[in-house]
């Protein structure tokens, strides 16, 4: 096993730095424009939510989230940002599989498809 | 209350919430949830469903940044993060089977001892550490930059840190917190990671850890588009001004000010708890 290289590390956080201040960015930027959509739509009083009722079905998993955003809704599109900022950090493991597999570290290829497999179970709702 | 004016409050008071906790290295997830329930009188599941995503922004935009400064182990990270997402996705599955009382219990006490934690005085020593067998095998020793260069350190405690880490994961999934103070001390006391390496190492995992539970609070519901918009843009930017404010400010005696705050949402949420007001 060779020990990895320290330009290879370097180049690895600066493309994940990029990964991550655009995953944010973008998020940020979803969320305020449906922010913005759903104030100017509902200018009702506000939902009570001392009562846990649950967010509505359809903002509950992706394709009901997309289906909504694409009807460009306030709710869909502040939910989809709120998607694009939970792949975040999914991406960014995503991405340092390869990298890892790029820098042939094996051991570490093993322990970042674990926490990848983890994360997409949970996001596809798991089961639970 | 229009909706209008409950998006500008909560906006507001997330904003202070983000700037605070960036600049009190507290975090601002810690406060959003007694904000939500003690001041805004939400439900409890409403306001960690909506501190859980603003938990992700935050950690995700700073450690764009510190990733890039070469502070954060990302080996370290990487292989401590199997901990963290397992811990956090059996916290999760006891979130949805224990009583929202006992949750707002549980929350009180972990954030007294964040506000207690955060009181502390860190110290930087140099620590000559021998190098480890299993750190070794997993590569983790690394260099990190100070005022003299370049400066190596070797991690010790692999499975105690891995060990401490799985209980981090279980109260971020439990409480929607991004656990920080957990986290650090994994690395800084058990790992013996420099302390900057452990900071910026903790956040970068906690986009990581709140993304596995963030999935399954999504289909539950947790996840409410009317109050995560407003708490996930008030703390982002909060923290964002936090951390620029940072550089030159003397934080010390607002530590003080914002743990006793801390200190007295804590105990109401605890007392709100056991009267089952929550």
């Amino acid at each position: 096993m060779k020990a990895p290289s320290l330009q290879e590390d370097q180049r690895m956080d600066e493309i994940m730095s990029v990964l991550l201040r655009t995953g944010v960015l973008l998020a940020a930027g979803l969320v305020f424009v449906g922010g913005v959509i759903f104030l100017v739509r509902h200018p009702m009083p506000a939902s009570d939510y001392r009562v846990f009722q649950g967010a509505a079905p359809e903002m509950r998993s992706i394709r009901g989230i997309l289906g909504d955003a694409a009807k460009f809704h306030g709710r869909g599109l502040i939910q989809l940002g709120l998607l694009v900022l939970i792949a975040t950090p999914v991406a960014r493991v995503l991405f340092s599989v390869f990298a890892f597999i790029y820098e042939k570290d094996w051991t570490y290829v093993a322990a970042t498809l674990i926490v990848l497999g983890l994360l997409s179970y949970s996001l596809i709702g798991g089961g639970f | 209350m229009n909706t209008l004016e409950f998006t500008l409050l909560l906006g507001m008071g997330s904003l202070l919430a983000g700037f605070l906790g960036s600049l009190t290295g507290l975090g601002g997830g810690m406060v959003i949830v007694p904000l939500l329930t003690l001041l805004f009188h939400v439900d409890i599941r409403y306001a960690i469903g909506a501190a859980l995503v603003s938990v992700i922004a935050t950690s995700s935009g700073a450690a764009a940044a510190y990733v890039r400064e070469g502070y954060s182990n990302i080996r370290v990270g990487m292989f401590l993060e199997i901990a963290t997402t397992i811990g956090a996705m059996a916290g999760v599955v006891l979130a949805l089977y224990l009583h929202v009382s006992v949750i707002a219990i549980i929350f009180g006490v972990v954030l007294m001892h964040s506000a207690f934690a955060s009181l502390l005085e860190k110290s930087d020593g140099v620590r000559d550490g021998k190098p480890d067998r299993v750190a070794t095998w997993l590569r983790m020793d690394s260099t990190y930059p100070t005022e003299t260069g370049l400066q190596k350190y070797h991690v010790r405690g692999v499975p105690g840190g891995f060990g401490l880490m799985f209980g981090a994961g279980v109260l971020s999934g439990l409480l929607g917190i991004g656990s920080g103070a957990v986290k650090v001390l994994a690395m800084d006391r058990v790992m013996k990671l420099p302390f900057k390496v452990s900071t910026t190492t903790s956040n970068f995992m906690i986009g990581v850890t709140a993304a596995a539970s963030a999935g399954i609070y999504l289909s539950r519901g947790y996840i409410e588009p009317a109050i995560a918009m407003p708490v996930m843009l008030g703390v982002l930017g909060g923290s964002l001004v936090g951390a620029r404010v940072l550089a030159g400010a003397k934080v010390r005696s607002l530590r003080i000010v914002f743990s006793v705050v801390i200190g007295i949402l804590a105990v109401e949420m605890i007392y709100n708890g056991f009267a089952g007001k929550l």
